[in-house]
């Protein structure tokens, strides 16, 4: 058998183990079972990565045959477009806007979810909801929360005295940023707490019942005996966090749309508007694109602790 | 009760059911909001004097209006066949992955298991313009495919890391003790291996499930007109015409379409939250 040359099998022959056919090798039918899922990621995933690379260097349009090829003129256009600037600014809003807030009220909810109590099981499957359902439905929900005549937060504010004219949530650029996080807020608690939960059924009791003795308080005992076990849990769910903020859309997209006047676009709607709306395909691949070294960065330090969990 | 039980009671009272009750407040009004609205007349809902935040008369008409005067039915059935179709496309490629990274020993595999992890934290977002390209390169446009064959873009990743994870758990020697028996490694896998992980896969398929129900960006604009729409591209884009918004049929809209994903992970929530945190922690 010709195939018997090839270094891995030769390596497999050396190896005292019983005598297997080729398609009995292990490593035979781990490229066997690769074929299908990778052809689908190659083709969905590789190639219209490399395809975005090259239409953002071009100006193709959609809906028109044929692009030339510009350079990298698309990417300079967007450095200086000042719409595209404050989508920059904006990311970073919302990222700094929300992730802190996520990863504290996700850990202080996994805490008290952490103790037993009657019902706990179906409580922890309710406080998921925000997580599960579609985000695109849910958002409906606080587009009329954040409408200007109907917003039931005005109604109370209003009722209470504290306001007399609705409060325009939606309608100024920074009134729309911060509903735009509270609504993000809202949908990633549940992920940071569930995942930190599961982190702290890994604590040991027993260190805990052992600092207790030694007369450790409740907040002491947290930061040197829990916190150190849910580290890296924390960071990995952090940074999962992080990237999936800054690529974000559908909240956006239903709450904004990135107005008012294009001043609360993220890269993902942005991108759409240019893209879609304008259709300027090369130029929405170069605002895609401009995500990459973050979104790289990211991705190695996760799967660097990822690793490191293994 | 003595007064140290009265400040034990107390300090529970206050250190854990005020904080706990108020995230349930906070996290699921929404979702009470979406149903008193769905429920409530058009006069009532804009009487801007009345209390909002209660129902003083039902009214089914909201989702009457959803079935009878919109396209609700075909989203939905656009929308299962593209779950499904995903999902059983994914997990079949995923099982495969699965296997062979958390079980064999080959050339390569510690690099294509970081591969898919990798894969796994590519957004939509950076690929959706020239995956447009491909897809009207394919003459996949608002077809069916177009979706089936995209999703698994971000279901593989990730329901074959879960199951990679899953697939090492099993132990080694219960299939060698099979291969010595004679049986082949394929028959090994299908007939000792599989029925072992039957939890990993169900909460592996219904992660793909409710992924693929609440994907919105590919659906938005790989499958967006006509009669191709999806739950959330139809009733983002069909119930919000300009200015006018069908509030209430929106949030019946919101409700119905939350239903599938809600159900089937009340069914399965351990094998759910199990696969959460599988995937938060391990990929």
């Amino acid at each position: 058998m010709a195939l018997v040359r090839t270094p891995v099998a030769a390596e497999a022959l050396r190896t005292p183990r019983r005598r297997t056919t080729f398609i009995q090798r292990e490593s035979t039918l781990a490229y066997l079972y690769m074929i299908p899922g990778w052809s689908i990621l190659l083709l969905f995933m590789a190639y219209p990565f490399f395809l975005g690379i090259y239409l953002s260097m071009t100006d193709r349009m959609l809906g028109w045959p044929g692009a030339n090829f510009i350079g990298l003129e698309n990417y300079r256009i967007l450095w200086n477009d000042s719409v595209f600037q404050q989508t920059v600014r904006n990311t970073a809003i919302y990222g700094i806007g929300t992730v802190p807030f996520k990863l504290l009220l996700g850990l202080a909810l996994a805490l008290l979810l952490n103790r037993p109590f009657r019902l706990s099981r179906a409580v922890r499957a309710g406080l998921l909801l925000p997580w599960i359902v579609p985000t695109a439905l849910s958002s409906l929900a606080w587009l009329m929360l954040f409408n200007g005549v109907l917003s039931p937060i005005s109604w109370v504010l209003k009722d209470l005295g504290v306001i007399d004219q609705n409060i325009n949530f939606l309608g100024s650029a920074w009134n729309a940023r911060i509903s735009l996080c509270i609504a993000n807020i809202w949908r990633g608690i549940p992920f940071f707490a569930i995942t930190i939960l599961a982190g702290l059924q890994a604590v040991p009791n027993e260190l805990h019942e052992a600092a207790a003795l030694d007369g450790a308080s409740k907040v002491q005992r947290f930061f040197s005996v829990t916190l150190p076990v849910i580290r890296s849990i924390i960071l990995i769910a952090t940074l999962f966090s992080i990237i999936w903020t800054i690529s974000d859309f559908q909240l956006v997209y239903v709450l904004t749309k990135g107005g008012p006047a294009n001043t609360t676009h993220v890269f993902g709607t942005y991108a759409y508007q240019i893209g879609m709306g304008a259709t300027d395909l090369g130029q929405a691949a170069a605002i895609s694109l401009y995500m990459f070294p973050a979104l790289a960065l990211g991705a190695i330090l996760l799967l660097r602790y990822v690793r490191r969990e293994d | 009760m003595n007064i140290v039980g009265e400040n034990r009671l107390w300090s529970r009272i206050w250190q854990f059911y005020v904080p706990l009750a108020l995230f349930a407040v906070f996290l699921l009004f929404p979702f009470y909001w979406m149903l008193v609205v769905s429920l409530k007349p058009n006069t009532d809902l804009f009487e801007t004097d009345l209390n909002p935040f209660l129902l003083y008369s039902v009214t089914l008409d909201h989702y009457r209006y959803l079935f009878e005067e919109t396209d609700f039915w075909t989203w939905t059935k656009n929308t299962m066949v593209v779950t499904v179709g995903a999902t059983i496309l994914s997990l079949a490629c995923s099982i495969l992955i699965g296997y062979a990274l958390g079980r064999y020993r080959f050339r390569g595999g510690t690099f294509l298991g970081a591969a898919v992890f990798l894969a796994y934290l590519v957004p939509p977002t950076l690929l959706f313009i020239p995956l447009a390209e491909v897809i009207s390169r394919f003459q996949l446009y608002n077809r069916y495919w177009a979706l089936i064959l995209t999703y698994p873009t971000f279901l593989i990743p990730f329901a074959s890391w879960l199951l990679m994870g899953y697939f090492r758990t099993i132990s080694r020697e219960l299939e060698d003790a099979a291969l010595v028996d004679g049986a082949s490694r394929i028959q090994a896998m299908w007939q000792i291996v599989m029925p072992l992980a039957l939890p990993g896969l169900l909460s592996a398929g219904i992660f793909c499930f409710t992924l693929g129900w609440n994907e919105f960006l590919y659906a938005l604009v790989f499958m967006g007109s006509g009669e191709m729409k999806t739950i959330p591209v139809g009733t983002v884009s069909d119930l919000i015409r300009a200015d006018v918004y069908f509030w209430g049929s929106l949030m019946a809209a919101g409700i119905l379409g939350s239903v599938p994903v809600a159900v089937a992970y009340s069914f399965f929530v351990d094998h759910y939250v199990a696969g959460l945190t599988a995937g938060a922690t391990k990929g």
